[in-house]
């Protein structure tokens, strides 16, 4: 960020003199002093290409006054800067003209007409007559470069921004610019599609209408949008964004710049998946994710049957009653809540109920307390970090604008990344020091990482170890990204790993890389045995996780569950263990869409959900920001605060949270956390809790960075432009209970690896089988077939061939899949993705070995 | 009378027929001024360049003791040399390539030493499939002598050189956009500033970028002194060069002469070099300096050829190529095929390069083929000077590279000499000499 | 498993390893490919794309760039006539339409026997014989009708077949020799030559100041 105290050279605009700090583009000191120089191919994340030559200004020089692009020119002081000269003005309507001379005149069937820079552009400068009465070169009308993207080669004007973003930003040049001249066109490859993950952004920066989503075309107009702005929870990162919707139909959501997170970018799944939220609201199939909840139900003779309010949450209030007990009632789950439905749902359970089984993880992520008790980095931390360590799975597939902060730390400012991993990822490329290890040994690894001697028989040679130590040191200014890379690896071993690391690098911070939307928040909000409201810990107290609360259902301790939000069945590992407890145990499902879970469910009730609600949530790395409503919930869904609250006086307690803004309200009183009237009034970039912030300046939005927004009208929560100050948080009174020291993990003896078998990877991928993906049957297409990937020698001796069925001999049951080879998967593993079908079964509870802190699988011919 | 007692410095061996082999190269003299080079300290190699005042023979005409002394602040890494030769009309690195390629090596090598790099490239272009055969012999050729490699004959100077072809892109002349293509990639030239290879070039290290002619010069001003190179021609042109004569001449070809010695009058009409227009022809119009060049009439014959005399009268000696039109032949037809070439070699990065040739370009077809208006005249020019602002010389330009302003040359020379003849088209419905 | 026959597939290896960066053998090792292939099949420009560490997108995309590359078959016999101002003056445009009807094809177009493919050429560099002619890439200095005519049938005849190879420029002359020595050494001698050279500068200052003070 610029700070704009630190100037020391000046420069003349147009006869005012400005300051700024040598090395900035002048068309950004120009435009902060209110001078705007027109441009196309400039965006303010890439590097400028000065290709457009749309910005052209008068710079004098040694040979008088040139035209320079402004857009590349980095100022010097003493820089004497015309922009409105008629020599300006004359090249830069040459400019404009060139560029309309071959573009279709379109414009009212145009997707981007009304919101499209070049049409603004030609409406403030344009002359309004054409003089090129010769032929416009012609394409093929629009062609799918990939499944989610079209191109209309007719209507591009070869800014480079699309192919720029995929070479630059994401780090695959999927699409490139082919041929030469005014023949130029962007082409993917005939053999490999569009199919990147952060293909919508090129949509989003296409300053005309050359390149469309399959998912938007057609489907509004601008001028009938509206939007909001908002956080997008479909994952942990917290990307800013404006929904947008026309009418109570959600059309569109792009990426907003925040400074601190996303920059502006997306991933497609948080963009295209919007079809989930709308949802299926006719479909009566219960069982189904893409089948949106409306009205609460109770299961009656067997059926779940539509009821009122009132009799659903009279059921609800009866099951927990007839629990018998505080410690016969607990609740899964959480992660997809807002902060105050999190804090109202603990108020409930805990605070009324007295119930310290709480979990909002499945099983899938990290010790709660471990979590809370690490010195905290955030997103910044890391991308400005000159060493970092990822002990994660593959973060463009799970946390994928993580992914790309990163990704351009490593690429262009040539930090240092250590990587600890199990299986290929997509910054491998970019690591300085790769230790390789197999499942179960993270944390061997991790101890000799701090000084303990090099077990024999792991991958690591000295050498590497010795170099990663090296640039460790003690762990200055390293920042350790720490995650759950592997669903069948022994939790406790990357418990252990962590806690290694934290005691054994005390100055090193961590960002920890847990996927599911808010489950940073639920656990602020205290949705975990221990953990408090407000960050809080109580070390005297004890309940059970998700993997205990499962195993209490299934033998009856645990009598009466509340799901809250996502579905047990999909994100449980052992399936079987939670199915059988599910069966065995009373359940309240409280969700806004169907799924497997619902099959046992004895209430549901309805809620709703991203960009129905109001209220904040909290990304990985600790920032509090707001979620707006865009559209009303379908049916009678409620919002997660309300349930909570109505379900406690049915109970028989009034939790004084009745409303969103409520919640906010007591949440802030009692603990300090940062309420929603605090960033609805004022910060935009949201608020670390318990880090220092400094103030931030918001840029003004450019509409040529970021087409789509500032065109469209903003409604509810605050205009996205100003200035704000964000709150120092220090200053309140979070309570940090936990430290490092009070998280004990006993070490977890891993078998020796058998050299017949393979070490089982379950690894996330972005495209899987949740909710989002199967409501949204665009991005759906996507998702590929589960297969089981390993090196190639390790298929050899089978004499198979990489895309053969293989026989896979697992510790529950033998199964047939396809086997890929890939040589950057480590000999004697092998990697499949979590949460995928074959032949619509889910494989992985019958892949993991639940008995062993690790998997093996053997592989046979079929 | 065209003045021919100079001596023949890159072209020596013209009439030797195997003078691309190795042993009728050593048996002429090769190789012994790399062997002088050797033995001298290499700062004193570069100030015997200096000293010579050598042009670059790209198009540029920069110096090359300056521009190899300008960035000794920073030791240089590599070496390229400029064999892309694809600006119309010239091919005098042709001759050189195919026919003296161990010349070319010897230079190269003598001026690797003087930099001190270790590794160089030959960009050639790939269309000179023959002259890329011979120098990769000549390459192994210097590799097998010794002169080539590690330890170079005995010294404690080695180097590498690697020949990289083109492949069909006349804008990976442009010194950036070849570092482009040498990089893998498209022929994008480099936005400036850096305004000098020098500064960030080939993998954005300090790189060297001289054409075949300029290192070709090399061994002969190595072995006679810079001092002897400079006692030719005169003022800031030195030495000889090669020009290409081309068009509607009795003799085209490549003629080695001594600089500002002679005239275009000479070059083009002395019985020795281009031997005058066929029977019964007049001079309409010559083009000086390649087609990105402004055009002479006859007025201008006498002018000698330098580069600061041809610069005085507003246009350069480029590439050393002249192209003669007689009055048979279409000035609107000949700039229509100027302005295509640049419409199909504009590489295509920036607006006004990319989409004003091809717009220059389809009205210079109407023109010459039917449907020219005759407010296509001022649009034309108003076009041109969207381009390259003003229509001065040297230009102004809105483009990345100079390939944009080039292309203004042709039509506004044309257009300025040759006004009624455009006009006469448009009234003609179409080329009225067809 | 790779698409490149042996030779081929090892003069690439060979090629990569010429450059400080993989990538910057892309052209060659496109020529190679076309060498093989004819043209740039998708599977020639999968394996560029490995060679070079690049993506086939980003590879297509810069063959694109480049006139020699062709993305889709051509003819046996590529045949350019130059129509560039040196050569329209000596008749190039004629000679390019008489070229036309003699191989029955259109510019742009493979004839119908898929013998040749004819292109309008940009300046070959060969103007004191315009216009130029060339086949796969090598000059076949034929100026008239006649003599097109004659090259043509030599040409069906496999007479030029020494003179006029396939496509591919690089495969007859291959590289030999080569630098051999280790990098650390060839510093070292850096290190030592800039030495010696700080110290004569040095020296040589040192003579200026002392001829100043006398
Ligand atoms: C469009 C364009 C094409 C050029 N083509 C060539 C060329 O074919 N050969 C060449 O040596 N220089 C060419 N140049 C000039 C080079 O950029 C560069 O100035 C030259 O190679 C430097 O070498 P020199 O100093 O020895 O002349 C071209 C420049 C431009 C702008
Ligand atoms: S002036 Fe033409 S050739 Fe040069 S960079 Fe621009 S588009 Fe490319
Ligand atoms: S050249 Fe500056 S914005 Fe395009």
């Amino acid at each position: 960020m610029t700070d704009v105290t630190r100037t020391n050279v000046t420069i003349t605009v147009d006869g005012h003199s400005l300051e700024a700090q040598p090395g900035e583009l002048l068309i950004e000191v120009a435009e902060r002093a209110g001078s705007y120089i027109p441009r196309f191919c400039y965006h303010p994340r890439m590097e400028p290409v000065g290709v457009c030559r749309m910005c052209l200004v008068e710079v004098d020089g040694p040979r008088g006054a040139t035209l320079q692009p402004a857009c590349y020119l980095k100022v010097t002081d003493g820089m004497n800067v015309t922009t409105g000269s008629d020599k300006v003005k004359k090249a830069q309507d040459g400019v404009l003209e060139f560029l309309l001379a071959n573009h279709p005149l379109d414009c009212p069937v145009c997707d981007k007409g009304g919101e499209c820079p070049l049409q603004d552009q030609t409406l403030a400068h344009g002359s309004g007559e054409t003089r090129f009465v010769e032929e416009k070169r012609h394409f093929v009308k629009p062609i799918a470069i990939g499944e989610l993207v079209l191109l209309d080669r007719e209507r591009c004007i070869q800014c480079s921004r699309c192919t720029r973003f995929a070479s630059e930003v994401a780090g695959e040049a999927q699409i490139a610019f082919a041929g030469r001249g005014d023949l130029i066109e962007v082409a993917p490859s005939p053999t490999q599609p569009f199919d990147s993950i952060f293909s919508g952004n090129t949509v989003q920066i296409c300053p005309v209408g050359a390149l469309t989503a399959k998912p938007y075309r057609f489907s509004a107009r601008p001028w009938d949008l509206e939007q909001v702005e908002s956080t997008c929870t479909t994952c942990a990162v917290g990307c800013r964004v404006a929904v947008q919707s026309s009418g109570n139909r959600l059309t569109r959501v792009l990426g907003v710049d925040s400074e601190p997170v996303n920059h502006g970018w997306l991933c497609d799944k948080g963009r295209f998946t919007l079809d989930s939220i709308d949802g299926d609201c006719d479909s009566r199939d219960v069982l189904s994710a893409a089948t949106r909840i409306t009205e609460p139900m109770v299961r009656i003779e067997g059926e779940l049957t539509p009821v009122s309010w009132g009799v659903a949450l009279g059921e609800a209030a009866r099951l927990l009653h007839e629990a018998g007990g505080a410690d016969a009632i607990g609740a899964i789950g959480g992660a997809s809540l807002t902060n105050e439905g999190a804090f109202a749902w603990e108020r409930f359970l805990r605070g009324a109920i007295g119930s310290e089984n709480l979990d909002a993880q499945f099983g899938d992520g990290l010790d709660p307390v471990l979590l809370q008790s690490l010195p905290l980095a955030s997103i910044d931390d890391a991308a400005n970090a000159p060493v970092v360590l990822t002990m994660t799975g593959d973060l463009r597939e799970e946390l994928p604008v993580l992914f790309l902060r990163l990704r351009e730390s490593f690429a262009h400012h040539h930090h240092t990344l250590i990587e600890l991993a199990s299986a290929p990822s997509a910054l491998r490329s970019l690591a300085s020091h790769v230790l390789a290890v197999r499942p179960g040994e993270t944390s061997v690894i991790a101890q000799a990482l701090v000084g303990a001697t090099l077990p024999v028989g792991t991958l690591v040679s000295e050498s590497e170890l010795d170099a990663a130590r090296a640039a460790l040191g003690d762990g200055s200014g390293v920042v350790i990204v720490a995650g759950r890379a592997n669903a069948a690896e022994d939790q406790r071993l990357v418990d252990h790993a962590i806690a290694t690391l934290a005691r054994g690098l005390p100055r090193a911070k961590f960002l920890v890389a847990l996927r599911r939307s808010n489950v940073r928040g639920a656990l602020d909000m205290g949705l975990a045995p221990r953990l408090r409201p407000g960050r809080g810990f109580d070390a005297a107290s004890a309940g059970r996780d998700t993997h205990a609360q499962l195993v209490a259902m299934a033998d009856g301790t645990q009598r009466t569950t509340v799901v809250l939000g996502g579905c047990v069945i999909g994100n449980v590992v052992d399936v079987a263990l939670a199915a059988r407890a599910l069966t065995a145990a009373n359940v309240i499902a409280v969700t806004g869409h169907g799924g497997a879970t619902l099959a046992f469910a004895d209430v549901v009730l309805p809620a709703s959900v991203q960009h129905e609600r109001t209220g904040t949530v909290t990304n990985l790395e600790g920032r509090v920001t707001a979620v707006a409503p865009k559209i009303s919930a379908p049916g009678s869904a409620w919002p997660d605060v309300a349930i909570a609250a109505e379900l406690a006086l049915e109970w028989g307690e009034d939790l004084g949270l009745g409303s969103v803004e409520l919640a906010a309200q007591v949440l802030e009183e009692t603990t300090g956390y940062a309420a929603l009237s605090v960033l609805q009034d004022q910060a935009y970039d949201g608020v670390v809790m318990g880090m220092n912030v400094t103030p931030v300046a918001r840029h003004a939005m450019d509409p040529m960075a970021f087409p789509g927004i500032r065109s469209t009208k903003t409604v509810g929560l605050g205009d996205s432009t100003g200035t704000t100050t964000l709150l120092d948080a220090t200053s309140g009174a979070v309570t940090l209970g936990a430290t490092v020291a009070d998280v004990v993990i006993a070490p977890v003896d891993v078998p020796l690896a058998d050299a017949y078998a393979l070490r089982l990877v379950l690894a996330r991928r972005l495209y899987d089988r949740g909710i989002a993906m199967q409501g949204s049957p665009d991005v759906a297409a996507l998702v590929p077939e589960t297969t089981l990937t390993v090196h190639p020698r390790d298929l050899d001796h089978l004499g198979l061939a990489s895309g053969a069925k293989v026989k896979v001999r697992a510790a529950a049951t033998d199964f047939e899949i396809s086997v890929l080879t890939d040589e950057t998967v480590l000999r004697g593993t092998c990697v499949a993705p979590l949460g995928t079908l074959v032949d619509g079964v889910n494989l992985v509870a019958s892949m993991v070995d639940f008995s062993s802190p690790v998997t093996q699988l053997r592989l046979e011919t079929p | 009378m065209a003045s021919l007692d100079a001596p023949r410095i890159v072209s020596s061996r013209r009439d030797v027929a195997d003078s691309f082999t190795l042993n009728r190269y050593l048996e002429t003299g090769g190789y012994v001024a790399l062997r002088r080079a050797l033995t001298m300290f290499p700062e004193a190699v570069a100030a015997e360049v200096d000293k010579a005042s050598l042009l670059g023979r790209g198009g540029a005409g920069f110096p090359a003791g300056r521009k190899w002394s300008m960035l000794r602040r920073s030791p240089i890494s590599y070496l390229v040399v400029n064999g892309d030769e694809s600006e119309p009309a010239t091919f005098k690195d042709h001759y050189l390539v195919e026919r003296d390629p161990h010349q070319l090596v010897e230079g190269v090598i003598i001026a690797a030493y003087a930099l001190q790099v270790t590794q160089a490239f030959i960009f050639l272009r790939g269309e000179f499939a023959l002259g890329l055969e011979r120098v990769q012999q000549a390459l192994n050729d210097a590799y097998a002598l010794g002169a080539l490699g590690s330890k170079i004959f005995g010294s404690n100077f080695s180097l590498d050189i690697v020949v990289h072809p083109g492949a069909g892109a006349y804008i990976c002349g442009e010194e950036t956009s070849l570092l482009e293509a040498l990089e893998g990639k498209r022929g994008f030239p480099r936005i400036k500033p850096p305004f000098f290879p020098a500064v960030t070039g080939l993998y954005g290290e300090p790189t060297v970028v001289n054409n075949v002619e300029t290192m070709s010069n090399l061994p002969w001003i190595i072995n006679n002194g810079g001092e002897a190179f400079a006692a030719l021609g005169a003022g800031r042109s030195t030495g000889t060069r090669l020009f290409a004569l081309a068009g509607d001449v009795k003799n085209p070809g490549v003629f080695e002469l001594e600089m500002v010695k002679n005239s275009f009058r000479d070059i083009i009409f002395d019985p020795a070099l281009g031997g005058g227009l066929a029977e019964g022809r007049t001079l309409k119009a010559f083009i000086p300096g390649g087609v990105s060049a402004p055009w002479f009439g006859p007025d201008q014959l006498d002018t000698p050829l330098g580069q600061d005399e041809v610069g005085a009268l507003g246009s350069m000696l480029g590439s050393g190529s002249i192209v003669v039109m007689d009055d048979a032949s279409c000035v609107v037809r000949a700039t229509w095929r100027i302005t295509k070439f640049f419409s199909r070699e504009s590489c295509g990065q920036c607006t006004p390069c990319r989409e004003g040739s091809g717009w220059i370009e389809r009205i210079m077809y109407r023109l010459e083929h039917g449907g020219g208006r005759l407010e296509d005249l001022d649009l034309l020019l108003d076009l041109c000077d969207n381009i390259a602002p003003g229509l001065s010389w040297p230009p102004q330009q809105t483009t990345i590279c100079v390939l944009g302003p080039s292309i203004p040359s042709s039509v506004h020379s044309a257009l300025s000499m040759f006004r009624d003849d455009f006009v006469a088209h448009v009234n003609h419905g179409g080329c009225p000499h067809d | 498993m790779s698409h490149f026959r042996a030779d081929i597939r090892q003069r690439a290896e060979e090629l990569v390893a010429l450059y400080p960066r993989q990538r910057s053998a892309m052209l060659p090792l496109l020529h190679l490919a076309q060498e093989q292939d004819g043209y740039l099949s998708d599977e020639g420009i999968a394996e560029v794309a490995a060679l070079t560490g690049t993506t086939p997108a980003d590879v297509r995309g810069t063959a694109s760039f480049y006139d020699m590359f062709h993305l889709e078959p051509v003819g046996r016999y590529v045949v350019g006539v130059c129509t560039n101002v040196a050569c329209l003056l000596a008749g190039g445009e004629e000679l390019l339409e008489h070229a036309s009807s003699t191989l029955g094809c259109a510019v742009g177009a493979t004839s119908d026997d898929g013998l040749f493919t004819l292109e309008e050429t940009e300046c070959l560099a060969d103007c004191n014989l315009a216009p130029c002619v060339q086949v796969n890439h090598r000059y076949v200095r034929t100026t008239t009708p006649a003599t097109f005519d004659a090259m043509v049938s030599d040409l069906r005849e496999g007479r030029l077949d020494h003179d006029v190879p396939r496509h591919g420029t690089l495969i007859r002359v291959k590289r030999q020799g080569g630098l051999r020595v280790s990098k650390d050494d060839i510093a070292a001698e850096r290190a030592e030559a800039l030495a010696a050279r700080t110290a004569r500068a040095e020296a040589a200052a040192a003579a200026a100041a002392a001829q100043e003070n006398k």
